[in-house]
């Protein structure tokens, strides 16, 4: 029996500073997360080896004033309350969100995600000099070649045969992108075409490779690393590099909730056809370009199909894995939300331009085209574009569509600011979230599979996480709201 | 390949617990409301977009 699917996204944001000559990406992205944590919380520092450092940002960073929250690999990199790893990672911001156990969970933390680039901006204004001013994009392209990722993360069985995850997802990964697509003007890179005026994806230009190691060159459809942050004996963690930031809700739920239902049904041995792709990186592009979701790729076996003829063959996998289990209801909604997708995409994708971000951008951008009488070349459909996913609710065009009722949504604000300060209550994200939130003073260290106190005793104290299943509100919140300090904590966990 | 009935199979059976909203049938934006969105972006867009779009450069990153 296929395990729960754990998961979680990890977003690097496109930052730029404008009017500052002292501009360098890795300042821009220090500042705002010490801009949003030092009013919050007593710096914690995040317990791993990796080393970014900050180069030269050190000098413009004294002139703010602020403390700059370094950790021993000269990197910012903090850990929230709610449980989630906020840091600057190749030159960006990156915004872990904490785990969750189901799809509409995550929307709810990738939106949390999002309101604390925001309230980061806002903070880091006020000690902006001047006309200086830093903008955000939760994207993943900056039209020139450059891209920077949104990986997903799912925990998955350690028995599982690495050989059968590569055949069975790569299919799914390749299609997956018509309604998962963030949507983009152009095409760039190795892959640049003058016949591309927009595309479904904005990451599939940057894939090369069918499996691989690397995740900022040669990017393969499916990233072979393996580092499960939980018991490697028992888990791997899946990390997928292939999927778009996206701004809609519908479009983060569909990618999440199907993925982690293909998974299910990898572990489980379930999908017994040959769905592969004969030339999968190829497949990619020819989906990504081309918006009417018509365009066929060859199969391994010579059949001819379209993008949402395979993603019908999955969904009906997934109907019959499910019909002989209890379905819990947000995966149900998965199920009924991707049928009504995909029919909607196979008769008229436009349909589709209240939920899906490329849908949503493309007949945006088309209406901004003609009003203006501008060519697809012009400058102004890339800025529509970019400033779809300006994180800034009140100039991003994603967010004008969802004040004007233009654009679906899946979950309330009020539950996103909720998700800004407190954890999810069923994974170890809670136990993490907690710890920071009462007794941030005492933890010295945390990761992802540990916290690290300093309760005044002799030596520090670590607490293994290595179950992402354990350490939830049921099992340890009464502990918590108990618990008068951290050692009262240690001892109350050992009891 | 297997279209001849998954088109028009029903959604699985689901448990009483594990009932959900049907989620609102897909309806495009009317050309109304997409032109006002339109003068909306108008107003909100960053100005001299060449240059803006010229200088958004990034590092690459994952």
């Amino acid at each position: 029996m296929a395990i729960p699917k754990v998961m979680g996204i990890e977003t690097e944001y496109g930052v730029i500073s404008k009017g500052d000559e002292d501009h360098n990406p890795i300042f821009a992205s220090s500042l705002l997360i010490n801009s949003f944590v030092s009013p919050r919380l007593k710096r914690v520092r995040w317990d791993y080896e990796e080393e970014t450092p900050l180069r030269d940002a050190r000098g413009a960073f004294e002139r703010t004033g602020l403390e700059l929250f370094e950790d021993e690999g000269g990197l910012v990199s903090v850990i929230l309350e709610n449980g989630a790893r906020y840091y600057v990672d190749h030159a960006h911001p990156e915004y872990s969100t904490p785990e969750c156990s189901n799809a509409r969970n995550l929307v709810i933390h990738d939106k949390a995600g999002e309101r604390v680039l925001a309230g980061s901006l806002e903070a880091a204004s006020r000690s902006l000099p001047g006309r200086s001013r830093i903008l955000v994009y939760k994207n993943n392209s900056d039209g020139k070649g450059n891209s920077y990722g949104c990986h997903e993360n799912y925990l998955m069985s350690r028995s599982t045969p690495f050989p059968s995850i590569v055949t069975m997802l790569t299919p799914f990964f390749v299609t997956r992108q018509i309604f998962t697509g963030a949507g983009k003007v152009g095409s760039e890179g190795a892959a640049a075409s003058k016949d591309t005026p927009y595309q479904i994806s904005q990451r599939a230009d940057f894939f090369e490779v069918e499996v691989g190691l690397e995740t900022t060159f040669r990017r393969p459809l499916i990233n072979t690393r393996d580092e499960p942050h939980a018991d490697p004996d028992k888990y791997r963690r899946l990390h997928v590099i292939i999927g778009d930031a996206n701004m809609s809700e519908i479009s983060t739920f569909l990618k999440v909730g199907t993925t982690a239902l293909v998974l299910s049904m990898i572990e489980d041995n379930f999908i017994t056809s040959d769905l592969r792709i004969a030339e999968p990186v190829a497949a990619l592009r020819t989906i990504s370009r081309d918006p009417t979701c018509r365009a066929k790729v060859t199969l391994a076996d010579g059949r001819s199909v379209t993008a949402v003829d395979l993603q019908w063959e999955y969904l009906d996998w997934a109907r019959k894995y499910l019909a002989d289990q209890d379905v819990d209801p947000v995966t149900a909604e998965v199920v009924s939300r991707w049928e009504q997708t995909l029919a909607a995409l196979e008769t008229d994708p436009m349909s589709l331009d209240r939920q899906l971000d490329w849908v949503a951008k493309l007949r945006t951008i088309e209406a901004y085209r003609e009003r203006h009488g501008l060519s697809w070349d012009h400058p102004k459909l890339s800025l529509v574009d970019l400033q779809y996913h300006d994180i800034r609710m009140d100039r991003s065009v994603y967010y004008r569509m969802v004040d004007t009722g233009q654009i679906e949504t899946l979950v309330t604000e009020e539950e996103v600011q909720k998700a800004v300060s407190n954890p999810p209550e069923d994974t170890r994200a809670y136990f993490r979230g907690r710890a920071l939130g009462r007794f941030s003073s005492q933890v010295t260290a945390a990761s992802w599979d540990a916290v690290i106190f300093d309760t005044g005793a002799d030596s520090l104290q670590k607490v293994p996480m290595m179950e992402p299943l354990k350490g939830t509100k049921a099992s340890v919140g009464s502990l918590f709201d108990a618990a008068e300090d951290a050692a009262d904590l240690l001892r109350r966990l050992q009891s | 390949m297997a279209d001849e009935q998954k088109r028009v199979r029903r959604r699985p059976e689901r448990s009483e617990e594990a009932e959900v909203e049907a989620p609102p049938k897909a309806e495009s934006r009317s050309a109304e409301e997409v032109d006002k969105l339109i003068s909306e972006i108008d107003e909100v867009l960053e100005e001299n977009a060449e240059e803006f779009v010229r200088s958004y450069v990034q590092k690459g990153g994952e």
